[in-house]
């Protein structure tokens, strides 16, 4: 075995390993040295694209470094597709990762199917440091969740096109944006109903009935004119607004500022209104066997110094109060602001799930 | 001279492809019915049962509108390729065998690139910044450049697109085969080349012509990624909203609901094109 583990990487050894199967398990049992090591590596799910390449670059190897568990990162989609994939692959006894970074919509879903697993808060004294709105906990008060990094939804626009940076996110209702725009096209992760509801009703107290609803939606129906695109996919939009063919949208605040940053005419604006603030936090699939990895590593990234590593290198807005931060003003401004955040109406996401997901298709589609 | 199949033995060859189709294709289909009847819990995924709501659900004008919508446009997909792909082929055939190669390999590359390079691509081509609108402003056509996706034209361009070289290549080995004699008969008969094309070679393959319709039909069916692409919500197919229940509102039994559905549908009406083929045929 030791010839073996001399000829081929650890990496390797390791990913065998984890995709061997139950006679492997058994085979390695007498080899304490191999068990060690597949017990200190980790799966860890990260959006894909310029937000997994950043963890995989800036954060990963801290972790590595710090603890010597070794991570390997899954590109995991957007949103609710990977729940989907988590939820369907804990039903057959697998996790595709032990730990992934989940929305809030998401998290809330899977608490309802109890497919997370329960988290001990006295193994993670640093999760003291989080914020209490963002720890996500099953009905019973037993922790589920811990908020990995929020981020905000902004108004965003090309300034080569449109010269005058926006205000308020009544810009998305005005004539003159006539097939200008690009929104997400779904209504959990647009939560455009959030901002109709804060702009032209005062408040999202409005979205406590359907009656309400319905009135929101009807305002919404106003802007559809303006709609050039309705994306699913980030990158569909991206591309639009860096070259200017659809100037206008919602998007999110930290990609908008890393292509700003690399000279795309792309600015991020922070509506009067408030920017929509969302958040993922690292959960951890129930079918896991690494849960004590898994309380290790959220541990780690809970602490203000990780926090404001996140912020510098990633772009996303601390779950950790700024006082605790290092994060300069500048640095502060630049992945969050001053003005009051909108905050999705999540429990309206849940308990009408299905009403509000029928009732978005018609108002799009129709 | 038929033989027939007698023993264990000469069935025996056929057994690999059945078990693989049973394997990747009827159990997961009869799977996706069973979920279909499953419980939706809201909020959460699903629980075994046998309830008829997904099926209701369904049942309304707006997913009637959405699935009528889809059935039109890929069958519309289907006559324009077969209208684009048939004389194309014909020609091809007539060229020598080294053409024929070189332009088989080529649609054969094409129907190798992802629906999702596909989408993109067009969306490119199409755009008002980047796009062919340029090209005609330049060419003094148009007075500015203009956004032509997304719009049904646009849809429809990326579809056709994506099924021509399937259409040319099913279409392929019966032109092939053709009895050149037909044509040279109806040649020296006076007919002129369009004429004995459509008076003698259309006819005579009119049941190649309805197969390959009802084949790139039902591929058609099954896009979903170029709607979304290329279309405005109301290019949407029931495909895409299928994805959506599934992939978005993890609602797996009415999105089965709907995709059993959308089988059912699509299994009829190829039964009735087939059921009228037989007729015409023995007429």
């Amino acid at each position: 075995m030791d010839d073996i583990k001399k000829g081929i990487s650890r990496r390797s050894v390791l990913a065998g390993i984890a995709g061997g199967s139950a006679v492997a398990m058994a085979g390695i049992a007498g080899f304490p040295g191999i068990v060690r090591a597949q017990e200190k590596s980790l799966k860890i799910g990260a959006y894909g694209g310029y937000f997994k390449d950043s963890f995989d670059k800036h954060i990963f190897p801290e972790f590595t470094k710090a603890t010597g568990i070794s991570v390997e990162s899954i590109a995991q989609p957007t949103g609710e597709a990977w729940l989907v994939q988590l939820e369907q692959a804990a039903r057959a006894g697998q996790a595709p990762a032990d730990v992934s970074m989940i929305s809030q919509v998401s998290m809330l879903r899977g608490s309802a199917a109890s497919i997370w697993a329960k988290l001990d808060p006295a193994k993670m004294p640093n999760i003291e440091n989080v914020m209490p709105s963002f720890i996500n906990k099953y009905d019973d008060g037993s922790v589920c969740g811990v908020g990995a990094v929020t981020w905000y939804i902004t108004l965003v626009s090309n300034s080569d096109v449109i010269t005058q940076a926006p205000s308020s996110w009544e810009e998305l209702w005005k004539p003159d944006r006539a097939g200008q725009l690009g929104l997400l096209a779904l209504v959990t992760n647009s939560f455009l109903l959030d901002v109709t509801a804060k702009t032209y009703f005062g408040g999202q107290e409005i979205l406590d009935t359907e009656e309400g609803i319905m009135k929101v939606m009807d305002k919404l129906a106003e802007l559809k004119d303006n709609v050039q695109l309705w994306y699913r996919d980030e990158a569909q939009f991206e591309q639009a607004l860096k070259s200017g063919e659809i100037p206008m949208g919602q998007y999110y605040h930290d990609v908008a500022g890393l292509a700003a940053a690399d000279g795309y005419p792309v600015r991020s604006t922070f509506p009067k209104e408030g920017g929509i603030n969302d958040s993922g936090s690292w959960a951890v699939s129930k079918a896991s066997e690494k849960l004590d990895l898994a309380h290790v590593f959220i541990d780690f990234m809970s602490q203000p110094e990780i926090q404001t590593l996140l912020s510098r290198k990633v772009g996303t807005s601390p779950t950790v109060a700024r006082a605790k931060t290092s994060l300069t003003d500048a640095e502060f401004a630049s992945v969050s602001s001053e003005i009051e955040p909108i905050i999705p109406r999540y429990d309206m996401y849940q308990q009408r799930a299905d009403w509000l997901s029928q009732k978005w298709t018609e108002l799009i589609v129709s | 001279m038929k033989i027939k199949p007698r023993t264990f033995s000469d069935y025996a060859t056929i057994g690999f492809p059945a078990g693989m189709l049973m394997v990747f294709f009827v159990i997961p289909f009869g799977i996706m019915i069973a979920v279909s009847f499953f419980q939706r819990v809201q909020g959460a995924f699903y629980e075994p049962a046998f309830v008829f709501d997904n099926y209701a659900r369904f049942l309304t004008s707006f997913f009637g509108g959405i699935l009528g919508f889809s059935i039109g446009l890929a069958a519309l997909v289907a006559v324009v390729s077969v209208l684009l792909a048939f004389p194309f082929t014909y020609i091809l055939t007539r060229m020598t065998r080294r053409t024929q190669v070189v332009w088989l390999v080529f649609l054969l590359s094409v129907l190798s690139l992802s629906e999702v390079l596909i989408g993109f691509g067009w969306s490119t081509l199409l755009s008002r910044t980047a796009g062919i609108s340029n090209l005609l402003v330049a060419l003094g056509v148009l007075d500015k450049p203009m956004s032509l996706s997304p719009s049904f034209g646009a849809v429809m361009t990326g579809m056709v697109y994506q099924t021509f070289p399937y259409t040319v290549l099913v279409l392929f080995p019966a032109l092939s085969r053709l009895d050149p004699s037909l044509v040279e008969v109806a040649r020296t008969l006076g007919s002129g080349p369009v004429r004995s094309f459509l008076n003698v070679v259309v006819p005579a393959l009119r049941n190649s012509i309805v197969s390959t319709l009802i084949m790139v039909f039902v591929f058609a069916l099954g896009c979903y990624l170029l709607p979304q692409l290329l279309g405005k919500p109301s290019h949407w197919t029931l495909s895409v909203l299928i994805t959506d229940q599934a992939i978005y509102q993890s609602n797996m039994p009415f999105a089965a609901a709907m995709a059993v559905f959308l089988v059912l549908v699509s299994l009829s009406l190829v039964a009735i094109s087939l059921l009228y083929g037989k007729k015409e045929n023995a007429a």
